[in-house]
C-alpha cells in the first residue's frame, strides 16, 4: 500500500490554464474523493497521475516513487496507477476475459488469475461476452477488474457512478467500494455528486477553479467548510447573523455554542437544516421544546424518508430551510415555533 | 525514467512536435518525415527541372491563351465530375447501407467495381459504342461514371458506422427523417463525403488517358504532348506547376470545408446501429437508380470488352504472355499497396493523435501525389535515381515506390478515418495496464484500425493495377503488365488483342474490390450490431 501525494501541480491547454497548484494527499489504502463541479479540472488531475498528461509544475509521488517532478516522467506504463476512465472503456474488439487479461503477461492471462477476478467483482459467468453485449453496469465492473487484477497501487476511478441509472448506482457503489477496500488499493475518484463523495469517501477533497479548497472528512467538510461557497456545495445551509461571546453565538434562534473560536464581535454563522427542530404552535409539546421562534411553514418538499421545509420567520431576512422526519412533515402554511440545537460554525 | 528518450528529442527539434504534454512517437516521426519527403521527390524536380528552361520562357509559356483554355476546360470538369460524383455516391451510399432496397449485398459489390476498371477502358468503352461521344459532355460522363466510387466507399464506410443514438435523438427533436438526414446524417458523413469529393477532383486533374480517348484537353493532356511530341520537359514541368497550384486550391477548399469537427464517439463497445428506412413503394426507382448506376458504370465497360475479347477470339492469343503479365502486375500492385499502407499509418497517427501545424502539413503534403500526373512522379524519380541511385534506374523497386507515393492519398484516406474513429481512451488505458506505447499499437489501435488497413490495401491495390503512365516510364526492361500490354495493342488498333488484358485487369482488382465490400460489413459489425 502506498500514499499517493500531488503537490503544487499546474497544468493547462494552450492558455488556458486549468489546475494552478493542486495540493492532493491520498493516505495508502483509504478512498479519497475528488469533488468539484464539471469543468474544474477533475479530470485532468487524474490524467496528470495516470500520466496521460505531463505536469506543468509541481510532483506527484506514489509511495516512495517520484511520477512527475518536472524533472522525471514515469511514462503511463510504469506507474503502477489504474485507470477506469468514464463509461469504461473497454476494449470493443476482445471478450471480457481478453479486457481483464490485457495487462498480465502471457503465462498469467493462461492461468486462473482473470476467472478469480472475474469471480471477485461477480461477472465470471460473462468471461466470453462481447462488451456491447453488457449493462451499463457490467462494462464498469469488467473495467474495474481489467484495472485491478494488475494489484495497481493506486486507482483513479474517473465518474465512474455517472453512467448508470440511478437504482443501479447505489449498489454498484457499494459493491465497488466495498471491493476496493477489501483490496486496500488507494483510490482516487473524482465525482461532481457530493453525496457520493461523502457517503463513499474516507477523504473528500474540494477542487474548484483548478485548486483543492479544502480537503478532511466528510463530516469535517460538511460541519466545517471553508467557505460559504463550499458550505452550500455540500448541502442546504442556513445562514445566521450573530453576535459572539464566551464561545456561544447568539442568533435569533437563541444561543449556540461555537464549533470553532470565531473573530471579532460580529459575524455570521451557519446552521444546517437538520440541527432545526420544528414543532406546530399549536401543540403541547410546544411547551416541551422550550422558547423558539414563531413562523410559518411556506414550502413542503416531502422526501419520504425525510422532508424539507421552508419557513418564514420573523426576525430572519431569509426563509429558514429545515429537515424533518418524513413522518414530521407539515403541509404549507401551519404555525410553527423554531428552536436548534447542537453548535454553530463561523461562516468564513 | 528518464524522459529524454530520443522521441522527445527530435520533437524538441520540430518545436511544435510536443502537444499537450504527450511526446510524439519516434517512430511515427520518422515514418511521417519519410513519407513526406518520398511525396517531396517528385515535387523539387519539379521545380528545378522548369528552372533549368529559366523562368522567363515559363512565363512565356504559361501567358498563352490557349493556357487559358487549358485551365478552363480542367476547372469545369472538376466541377462538374465532382458534384455528379457527390451526388451519386451519397445516393447510393444511403440506399445501401441506410435503406431496405433490396440485393443490397449485391449492390455493395457492384457499386465498387468501377474502381477496377481503368478510366481510359472505360472511356475505350464508350468510345466503342459510340464513336461521335466526344468533347466535355463525354469527359463529365465517362469520368463520373469512373469515379463515384471514391465518393461512395468512405461514404458508405461512415454511413455504416452511424450511431443510432443521434438518429434517434434527432427525431424526437422534432426533425423529419429527410431533415435528420441533412442535419444528422451528413453531418456525421460528411468528412468522408469531402474526403472523397477531394480524392476525385485530385483523379480528374491528373487524368490522362480517358481524355485522349475523348478528345478533351486538359493541363494533363497538355503536358503529355508537350513531353512526348515536343520532348520538351521543362515545359512539362511548367504547365506541372499550374497542375500543382490547381491541386493546392482543392486541397484547401477541403481543408475549409471540413471544419473543425473530428469524428469519434468515446463511448465503450456499446454503439447500436440505426435502423434502416423503409422505402415501401419507392423501391422501385431507388432499384432502377442501382441498377442504372451499376449498368452504365459497370456494365457498358465490361459489355464492350466481352464484346471485342469474342469478337478478337480469332486472333492467336498468347496465354504465357497473359499470365506472366498477371503475376507482374499482382506483384507489383501488393508490394506497393502495402508500402503505402505503412507509410499512411505513422502520417494518420500524427494527424490524429498528435495533431500540430506541422503534422497537420505533412497530412496535407501527402495527398499532392493524386494531382500529379503518374508521368511527373515517374520523371522525377528517374531523373533522382539517375543522378543518386544509378542501380536503382527502371528497377522494380523503383516502379514500386512510384506506385506508393502516387497512392498514397488513397490509402491515407481509409487508415485516417480508422485512426479518428478508434477513441484515444483506449490506448490510454492500455498504457496504464502496464503496456508499452509499441505493444499498445500492436493489440489496441492495430485491431481497431484493422478494417481501414484493409481498405488502404485493397483500394491501393487496385489503383496500382490499372495504373497506366507511370508504369509504361519505369517497369524493368522487358516487363510487361496488364496495363501496358492493353495500352500497346489499343494504340497498334488490335482490339481484340487488347481486350483480354483488360479483362484480366478487371478481374484481378475484383478480388479486393469484393474484399474491400465485404470488409465494409465487418466494420458495421464491429460497430455493434450484434
Amino acid at each position: 500500500m502506498s500514499a499517493l501525494g500531488v503537490q503544487g501541480l499546474w497544468k493547462g491547454y494552450g492558455r488556458q490554464p486549468v489546475l494552478h497548484g493542486v495540493d492532493l494527499q491520498a493516505p495508502a489504502g483509504s478512498l479519497t474523493a475528488v469533488l468539484g463541479l464539471s469543468g474544474c479540472g477533475k479530470t485532468t488531475l487524474l490524467r496528470c497521475v495516470a500520466g496521460f498528461e505531463r505536469a506543468e509544475r509541481g510532483t506527484i509521488v506514489l509511495g516512495q516513487r517520484t511520477l512527475d517532478d518536472g524533472r522525471t516522467f514515469l511514462a503511463p506504463e510504469r506507474r503502477s496507477v489504474g485507470y477506469v476512465p468514464q463509461e469504461g472503456a473497454l476494449f470493443p474488439h476482445l471478450d471480457v476475459a481478453g479486457n481483464v487479461g490485457f495487462g498480465l503477461s502471457r503465462g498469467e492471462r493462461r492461468g486462473e488469475t482473470v476467472a478469480r477476478m472475474l469471480a471477485m467483482v461477480g461477472i465470471d459467468s460473462l468471461a466470453e461476452r462481447m462488451p456491447h453485449q453488457l449493462s451499463g453496469g457490467e462494462q464498469q465492473r469488467v473495467a474495474l477488474a481489467r484495472a485491478l487484477v494488475r494489484r495497481p497501487e493506486a486507482l483513479l476511478l474517473d465518474e465512474p457512478f455517472s453512467s448508470l441509472d440511478a437504482s443501479l448506482r447505489s449498489r454498484v457503489r457499494e459493491e465497488v467500494t466495498g471491493l476496493l477496500r477489501e483490496q486496500g488499493v488507494t483510490t482516487v475518484l473524482v465525482t461532481h455528486d457530493q453525496e457520493e463523495a461523502l457517503s463513499l469517501a474516507d477523504t473528500v477533497a474540494v477542487l474548484r477553479d483548478g485548486v483543492i479548497v479544502q480537503q478532511g472528512t466528510p463530516a469535517e467538510l460538511y460541519e466545517q467548510p471553508a467557505d460559504r461557497r463550499l458550505a452550500h456545495f455540500l448541502g442546504a445551509v442556513n445562514v445566521l447573523e450573530a453576535s459572539f461571546r464566551d464561545g456561544v453565538a447568539q442568533t435569533v434562534l437563541g444561543p449556540l455554542p461555537l464549533r470553532e473560536p470565531a473573530p471579532g464581535s460580529e459575524g455570521e454563522v451557519m446552521v444546517r437544516p437538520e440541527q432545526l427542530l420544528v414543532v406546530p404552535t399549536g401543540e403541547a409539546s410546544a411547551q416541551a421544546a422550550g422558547p423558539g421562534l414563531s413562523g410559518q411553514v411556506q414550502q413542503c418538499r416531502y422526501y419520504g424518508h425525510d422532508a424539507i421545509l421552508q419557513i418564514d420567520a420573523a426576525g430572519s431576512p431569509l426563509p429558514l430551510v429545515a429537515r424533518v422526519l418524513g413522518e414530521h412533515a407539515l403541509p404549507a402554511g401551519t404555525a410553527v415555533l423554531v428552536s436548534a440545537r447542537g453548535t454553530a460554525t463561523p461562516v468564513r | 525514467m528518464s524522459t529524454l528518450a530520443p522521441t522527445g528529442q527530435i520533437g524538441g527539434l520540430l518545436g511544435q512536435a510536443r502537444v499537450r504534454g504527450r511526446r510524439v512517437p519516434a517512430v511515427a516521426l520518422v515514418g511521417g518525415l519519410l513519407a513526406g519527403a518520398l511525396v517531396l521527390l517528385p515535387l523539387v524536380f519539379l521545380v528545378v527541372q522548369a528552372q533549368q528552361a529559366g523562368w522567363s520562357s515559363v512565363w512565356h509559356l504559361l501567358d498563352r491563351h490557349e493556357t487559358a483554355v487549358l485551365l478552363w476546360n480542367s476547372v469545369r470538369l472538376a466541377l462538374a465530375c465532382t458534384a455528379i460524383c457527390a451526388l451519386l455516391g451519397i445516393g447510393a451510399a444511403w440506399l445501401v447501407q441506410r435503406s431496405d432496397v433490396p440485393l443490397r449485398g449485391l449492390w455493395a459489390v457492384l457499386l465498387v467495381l468501377p474502381l477496377g476498371i481503368p478510366d481510359f477502358v472505360v472511356g475505350f468503352g464508350w468510345i466503342s459504342i459510340d464513336p461521335g461521344l466526344h468533347g466535355y459532355p463525354a469527359a463529365v460522363m465517362v469520368m463520373s461514371l469512373s469515379l463515384y466510387p471514391l465518393v461512395y466507399l468512405p461514404v458508405a464506410g461512415a454511413m455504416a458506422n452511424l450511431d443510432a443514438g443521434l438518429i434517434d435523438a434527432s427525431r424526437s427533436l422534432g426533425l423529419s427523417p429527410w431533415r435528420s438526414f441533412l442535419r444528422v446524417t451528413m453531418r456525421q458523413v460528411w468528412p468522408a463525403v469531402l474526403g472523397g469529393c477531394l480524392l476525385v477532383t485530385l483523379a480528374l486533374l491528373a487524368e490522362y488517358g480517358a481524355f485522349e480517348i475523348v478528345q478533351y484537353q486538359t493541363f494533363t493532356v497538355q503536358i503529355f504532348t508537350e513531353y512526348k511530341l515536343a520532348f520538351d520537359a521543362a515545359g512539362a514541368c511548367a504547365l506541372s506547376l499550374v497542375l500543382v497550384a490547381l491541386s493546392i486550391a482543392a486541397l484547401g477548399g477541403e481543408l475549409a470545408l471540413s471544419g473543425r469537427g473530428r469524428g469519434f464517439r468515446g463511448g465503450p463497445g456499446a454503439r447500436r446501429a440505426p435502423a434502416r428506412v423503409r422505402l415501401g413503394a419507392r423501391r422501385i426507382p431507388a432499384l432502377l437508380g442501382l441498377f442504372a448506376l451499376a449498368g452504365l458504370g459497370l456494365g457498358v465497360p465490361v459489355g464492350s470488352l466481352v464484346y471485342w475479347m469474342a469478337r478478337g477470339s480469332s486472333s492467336t492469343l498468347p496465354s504465357t504472355s497473359i499470365l506472366a503479365a498477371t503475376g507482374h502486375t499482382a506483384a507489383y500492385s501488393a508490394a506497393a499497396a502495402a508500402l503505402a499502407t505503412l507509410l499512411a499509418i505513422p502520417l494518420s497517427t500524427l494527424a490524429i493523435r498528435h495533431r500540430t501545424r506541422f503534422t497537420i502539413l505533412l497530412e496535407r503534403l501527402a495527398y499532392l501525389p493524386m494531382a500529379l500526373p503518374g508521368l511527373v512522379v515517374a520523371l522525377g524519380l528517374v531523373s533522382f535515381t539517375i543522378r543518386y541511385a544509378f542501380s536503382l534506374y527502371q528497377s522494380s523497386f523503383e516502379l514500386i515506390v512510384a506506385y506508393a507515393i502516387l497512392f498514397l492519398p488513397l490509402a491515407l484516406v481509409g487508415v485516417r478515418a480508422a485512426m479518428a474513429q478508434a477513441p484515444p481512451a483506449l490506448e490510454e488505458v492500455g498504457r496504464s495496464l502496464g503496456q508499452r506505447p509499441v505493444a499498445v499499437f500492436r493489440r489496441i489501435t492495430l485491431p481497431l484500425i484493422a478494417p481501414g488497413l484493409a481498405a488502404a490495401f485493397a483500394l491501393v491495390f487496385i489503383s496500382c493495377a490499372t495504373e497506366l503512365t507511370a508504369t509504361l516510364l519505369l517497369r524493368p526492361t522487358g516487363v510487361d503488365t496488364l496495363a501496358t500490354q492493353f495500352w500497346t495493342y489499343t494504340t497498334n488498333f488490335s482490339y481484340g488483342a487488347a481486350a483480354p488484358y483488360a479483362g484480366m485487369m478487371v478481374l484481378i482488382s475484383a478480388v479486393p474490390a469484393f474484399l474491400l465490400s465485404r470488409r465494409m460489413g465487418q466494420i458495421s459489425r464491429i460497430g455493434g450490431r450484434p
